[in-house]
């Protein structure tokens, strides 16, 4: 089978507050035999907040971090939903209106780049479901996390809106994703069934209203202890920064205990394929319950 | 396969329906009733709650009016999707859902009888955003008032919404936070706010930037983008909405609205975001001290980048040009 091989465009969060999310995508790409191209000259996506103050400028610098994948010739893997949606409603849009991409590409153009529309994004959750394939991760499992009840937090910019979303994530039903779930049981864990999976953390109000923020990662979090999850799992780092981090006020606000880890999809993938805890950067995480970080 | 009366074939698939029940003047606590039934691939899902009243349980209640998209008043929620039941097809659902459907009102919360609930929270909000022309026109003027047709183009569909609710039952915000006027209200505050006739544009934008009730209290989870049976992108309108205060220069000083802006100088700064300094710049120096307490347990565990080891993207030089050739944008 010929090397899988992607332009990973990592976003801030995995260059600054979660640097385990980037330490634990590479290490578990290189056993997998997974070849990523780090788009260094990638810019912020503006996070779903510059469009608020600057939509013509959050196109532009989306589209100029596309271009340096389709100068790559290669398939764009984003490892933060909100970098993915970011970047997927700026491909859809100029793709789909040829008056806006000219606009654009005449600003790309003072700095030598155009965008062509050439290359996929993808989060690369669905490059291991879908193109990787969970049978060979399967197959790649050293370290089985048996007994472990694992549930799964999808985080809202993967899987809505779903009509953009499929073009790359399988057709994953947003009320009832499965993708992370699948991907729990292929590493030999039991994934939990809780009817928050699918929903919001409050990240994008943390600052100006902490309160949602905190009941709805709370409400979500303690919905999965009570269906007695051991850890929760993300392939979002800003829901990772709000159940992880912020873990403590949230349990402040919901008047409840709260302590559960909290995994990057790429550290529990990490644990399974028998990679060892500092390579998948478990010493970052905030909540150290059961990860025995040596 | 069935037979049906004219002996033609027709696909049919037999569902385990669990339907939602409570009637607030008896019940203590809601039920669900598990129903079998037979349905057929062209039944929508006003048929099936047709045939649970008319079959079944003659008690069942629920709203109902035009049966064609466009009263609004069948929205429920089945197996959690928001739903018109007069515009979504059961074998569709059943695809997405398997053949056990859970038919639920929008707000367990707010359920009177059965599917219907109390929608008054849902109206007063819509209220609030003055959801009417506001405009000095003369009763009897010389001129027609004439609309070009890029003019009625910004209005981007909003005056399609039939105000069925499922965005705003969709809503984690509204679930949370109940001062949040909704993705409803707000979608028809930018019906108004993007008519030309209209004279409340900045009144409007006033009361929509209120911290805790407005704009700035959207979570953008999409879930309204999702549950709107018009695909009317009710976040689209927010967004827009939220431009709008920065065109017309209306945009209030606060946390909200610097953490927007704080990225357009963060990204011309590194390219990548400088998370420390975009917390700093949106609270202010004295409001970032309430964050130490997470900042510690961060720091300890190696989460935080100081501007000293504050990461650059490469070809900087061109992401700062593009920002000074691009940015229109005025705070």
């Amino acid at each position: 089978m010929e090397k899988l091989k992607y332009a990973l465009y990592t976003g801030c969060t995995a260059r600054e507050s979660t640097p385990e999310l980037l330490m634990s995508t590479q290490a578990i790409a290189d056993k997998l035999g997974i070849e990523l191209v780090l788009l260094d000259e990638a810019s912020c996506c503006g996070a779903s907040h510059l469009q608020d103050f600057d939509d013509m400028l959050s196109l532009v610098l989306n589209a100029r971090n596309i271009a340096y994948a389709e100068k790559l010739g290669l398939t764009m893997v984003t490892i933060c939903n909100t970098c993915q949606l970011n970047t997927a409603v700026t491909k859809d849009r100029l793709d789909s209106d040829p008056e806006l991409k000219a606009k654009v590409n005449e600003k790309l153009s003072e700095v030598g780049l155009e965008y062509k529309g050439t290359s996929e994004v993808k989060h690369f959750l669905y490059a291991l479901q879908d193109e990787y394939g969970y049978e060979r991760i399967a197959k790649a499992v050293t370290n089985p996390i048996e007994d472990i009840n694992v549930a799964s937090f999808y985080g809202c910019h993967n899987i809505r809106p779903s009509h953009l979303q499929h073009k790359t994530n399988g057709g994953e039903n947003p009320y009832k994703p499965t993708s992370l779930d699948n991907l729990v049981i292929a590493l030999g864990g039991n994934a939990v069934e809780y009817e928050s999976k699918n929903k919001c953390c409050g990240f994008h109000v943390e600052l100006q209203n902490p309160a949602t923020a905190n009941r709805l990662s709370g409400t979500a979090m303690l919905d999965a202890i009570d269906q007695n999850a051991d850890m929760m799992v993300t392939p979002c780092p800003l829901c990772h920064l709000r159940m992880d981090v912020q873990q403590h006020n949230i349990a402040k606000e919901m008047g409840r205990d709260i302590d559960i880890p909290v995994l990057h999809l790429p550290q529990m993938v990490g644990i399974a394929l028998g990679i060892e805890p500092k390579k998948l950067g478990l010493h970052h995480n905030v909540n150290q319950t059961g990860l025995k970080v040596k | 396969m069935s037979i049906t009366n004219e002996n033609k074939l027709v696909e049919t698939k037999k569902l385990t329906l669990k339907v939602f029940r409570f009637n607030k003047e008896i019940n203590y606590l809601p039920y669900y009733q598990t129903i079998q039934m037979e349905v057929n691939k062209d039944e929508l899902v006003l048929d099936i709650m047709n045939r649970i009243k008319w079959e079944h349980d003659g008690s069942f209640s629920y709203r109902r009016s035009c049966r064609h998209g466009i009263c609004g008043s069948c929205a429920i929620k089945v197996n959690q999707k928001p739903t018109l039941a007069c515009k979504d097809n059961v074998f569709e659902l059943v695809e997405q859902f398997g053949e056990e459907l859970i038919l639920e009102p929008q707000d367990k919360r707010k359920a009177y009888k059965d599917m219907i609930i109390d929608k008054e929270t849902f109206w007063n909000k819509y209220d609030q955003v003055q959801p009417y022309l506001i405009a000095d026109i003369e009763e009897f003027p010389e001129l027609e008032n004439i609309v070009s047709q890029e003019d009625a183009e910004k209005i981007d569909e909003a005056d399609y919404c039939i105000a069925c609710g499922n965005c705003f039952y969709a809503c984690p915000a509204v679930e949370v936070n109940d001062e949040y006027i909704g993705p409803m209200a707000l979608t028809k505050a930018w019906r108004f706010n993007a008519d030309v006739r209209d004279n409340a544009h900045n009144e409007r934008l006033d009361t929509l930037q209120k911290l805790g009730s407005g704009i700035w209290d959207c979570v953008k989870c999409n879930e309204c983008a999702e549950a709107c049976p018009k695909e009317l992108d009710p976040i689209g309108k927010i967004t827009k909405l939220h431009l709008q205060t920065f065109e017309n220069e209306r945009s209030l000083n606060n946390v909200a609205t610097r953490h927007a802006v704080g990225f357009k100088w963060s990204i011309k700064k590194h390219g990548i975001l400088d998370e420390g300094e975009l917390v700093r710049y949106s609270e202010g120096n004295f409001g970032v001290i309430k964050h130490i307490p997470e900042a510690i347990p961060m720091l300890l565990r190696g989460k935080l980048v100081f501007p000293w080891n504050m990461p650059k993207s490469k070809n900087l030089d061109e992401i700062k040009k593009l920002v000074d050739i691009t940015s229109t944008a005025k705070f």
